[in-house]
């Protein structure tokens, strides 16, 4: 029991940390210099909320992990992440698409979470909400503006879409450990919010003048949120891990 | 698009032998200037200026820049074309007392395409 | 209206008592026209100043840096835009000064053409480079144009930080291990002359200085802050307990300040001049940003123009 509800802390400090690091690659990078300041701000935000839940994770190990150990000593297979937070930038577009799907699916996530029996994860849901609030904000915005900006921003985001969405059906698939929490009402039942998720992402598309993938019956993405994952998380954490494991046992 | 629109579209093309590519269209964002209330304050201050293509986009741009690290703010944006300012001081004010643009900004006058480094 | 004479006048006894030029007031154009290049230069270099730094956010090796220095690197480009705003309440748009950067024609510090190549690096950019950077500043709260100077004000508010985080990076790595403390030493040793560099040729060969100087957009010579530089920072190293490497750097008792060696103002001159080692590769990075914006900033421009239509309709 212990066990899952440390498994699924994990699973949301993840998400939260690769979609963050994701984010921050296009620092110094932005499209302007006000949208740099913005995805930066994002990024920040997510890195900070997963810091709350590795936080939070290391006080139900008995050993002496710390919110560190937790993000830089674990490999690939013990990650447990959305394969959407760990998939790579690509152009703008796909980032904001990235951002908009997962974000809008956090906000749905944690606002069931603030009515976790577990007081912690509560708590961190709704600290979160307001930031994720104004990312789904931010993010929507983005894709109506490319959605209906230019022919090219419309042959992108589109394009965006099509590589982006394979990954959203692993967002309401609920894991074993997931499913041993929902008794004692610890966790959110993913599957529950997918309705709510799909009216929000389907009037979105709408505006930007996309078409909202309805019966397309595409084959989803699965695994990671049990460690079995892209081959892009590995080189990930290989780069973000480097020092850690270069330098073992140091402090920084 | 500002006064300056077609103008500065021509004089792009002309400037490409600095080497780079741009495209024939204007890609001047306007320019906004941001007013902040803290969440103590009183009044809205003005804090400084930045480009957005819309009011929507200023907006979240000016909580981006300017707010970073406050919350609870209100933000007004005000694209920089429309504020209007009075000459305190007549006498020692710009050579023209009867323009009221708060700036020396390009995209409040109409210059001519040849003239270079202005 | 009044004759230019006059203006002038005005405008100089202004400046003698500290009273703030503001940017429809008269102005020389040659004020006008430094105060455009310095500003834009300053903003560049925020810019450009974030690539050496940003490299290392996906490489932090614990959240905690890893959160201070996206911040912290989010702040410079905060920064950027300010000076940037201020620029163009002189006459000159954004986009002029972008091109400028990018076509090569503007400068912007050289200390960012140097390459980050520890995490060591990070410390010594904010304990040398920002506190160079401070130094600088500082005095130019007081600077005699407006919106420069409350520019400046907002900066230095968000810059305390930035130094506060390099040089306890450098502090953490100097208490750790062998490995780290060498990797400390390392970092100083290339950051240091660079730095000094920083504040500039020497007064003597500093063509634009006096001018500046007596419009009150410079406050202090490049010397002096240098030599106040030099004063401070030998000490901090103490506390660190790592070495400035610089044989000449003793204390000068005649003089009450630090004396130190010469610079090499070849290296100096050749970085300027695009010899760098990251010379190019910064001004690529900025290049390719800009260009593969450009859909972007297209797209969202035709947004608003799209919704202007709609609602006038």
């Amino acid at each position: 029991m212990q066990n899952d509800l440390f498994t699924y802390t994990l699973h949301l400090a993840d998400n939260n940390l690769l979609m963050g690091h994701r984010l921050s690659e296009w620092t110094g990078h932005g499209p302007m210099l006000e949208q740099d300041i913005a995805i930066s701000n994002i990024a920040l935000d997510l890195i900070g909320q997963s810091r709350n839940f590795y936080q939070y994770a290391a006080t139900l190990r008995k050993d002496s992990a710390t919110e560190d150990s937790l993000a830089y000593l674990r490999d690939t297979r013990e990650f447990k992440n959305l394969l959407i937070a760990e998939i790579p930038n690509g152009d703008w577009a796909k980032t904001i698409m990235k951002l908009f799907l997962f974000s809008t699916w956090q906000f749905y996530l944690f606002q069931q979470l603030i009515n976790s029996s577990d007081k912690q994860l509560a708590e961190i849901a709704e600290k979160s909400l307001k930031e994720v609030t104004y990312h789904v904000r931010w993010s929507s915005e983005w894709v109506i503006r490319l959605g209906d900006g230019t022919e090219e921003s419309n042959k992108r985001i589109k394009a965006a879409l099509e590589e982006v969405w394979p990954f959203t059906g692993e967002m309401f698939l609920p894991t074993e450990y997931e499913k041993s929490l929902l008794n004692t009402h610890v966790s959110v039942n993913v599957s529950d919010i997918r309705n709510s998720w799909n009216s929000k992402v389907k009037l979105v598309l709408e505006e930007a003048t996309l078409e909202y993938p309805e019966n397309k019956n595409t084959w989803m993405n699965t695994g990671g949120k049990n460690g079995v994952h892209t081959e892009h998380l590995g080189y990930m954490l290989a780069e973000m891990q480097f020092l850690q494991r270069a330098y073992p046992g140091c402090e920084w | 698009m500002g006064k300056r629109g077609s103008a500065g579209l021509c004089r792009k093309e002309k400037q490409k032998a600095g080497g780079l590519k741009t495209k024939t269209m204007n890609n001047n964002e306007p320019l906004w200037e941001v007013f902040i209330r803290s969440k103590q304050g009183l009044d809205h201050k003005h804090v400084g200026s930045l480009h957005a293509a819309d009011a929507q986009m200023a907006i979240e741009n000016a909580r981006d820049v300017y707010t970073r690290r406050m919350e609870g703010v209100s933000i007004w944006v005000v694209e920089s074309k429309y504020v209007h300012s009075s000459n305190p001081d007549e006498a020692a004010s710009l050579y023209d007392p009867a323009n009221d643009k708060i700036y020396r900004h390009p995209t409040f006058y109409n210059l001519p395409d040849e003239l270079k480094y202005m | 209206m009044m004759a230019t004479e006059e203006l002038r006048k005005i405008f100089n006894s202004k400046i003698a008592e500290e009273i703030r030029i503001e940017p429809k007031d008269w102005m020389p154009e040659d004020y006008r026209k430094t105060l455009i290049r310095q500003i834009s230069q300053h903003a560049h270099s925020e810019i450009v100043g974030m690539l050496p730094e940003a490299n290392w956010i996906t490489r932090a090796p614990t959240l905690k840096r890893k959160a201070i220095l996206l911040a912290k690197v989010q702040d410079e480009a905060g920064h950027g835009l300010y000076l940037y705003a201020a620029a163009e309440t002189m006459g000159i748009a954004r986009e002029e000064m972008v091109d400028q950067l990018l076509s090569g024609k503007a400068k912007y510090s050289s200390i960012f053409n140097y390459p980050t190549l520890t995490w060591a690096d990070i410390g010594a950019i904010g304990w040398l480079v920002d506190g160079a950077a401070i130094m600088n500043q500082v005095p130019l709260c007081r600077a005699s144009y407006g919106p420069y100077a409350r520019a400046m004000i907002r900066i230095c508010k968000e810059e305390s930080f930035h130094q506060r985080q390099g040089f306890e990076i450098l502090l953490t790595l100097c208490k750790g291990s062998k490995e780290q403390k060498e990797m400390a030493q390392d970092a100083l040793n290339r950051w240091w002359w660079p730095s000094l560099m920083m504040f500039g040729p020497n007064d003597d060969a500093s063509p634009h200085s006096a001018l500046s100087m007596q419009w009150k957009i410079k406050r202090f010579s490049n010397d002096e802050l240098r030599q106040k530089f030099v004063d401070v920072c030998r000490e901090q190293a103490d506390i660190l307990g790592i070495t400035i490497p610089d044989e000449k750097l003793v204390w000068n008792e005649e003089r009450q300040h630090y004396d130190f060696g010469d610079i090499n103002w070849d290296e100096f001159y050749n970085v300027i001049k695009g010899n760098g080692p990251c010379n190019k590769e910064r001004l690529a990075a900025r290049v390719s940003a800009h260009e593969n914006g450009e859909w972007v900033r297209e797209a969202a421009l035709a947004y608003a123009e799209k919704k202007n239509k709609k609602q006038v309709a």
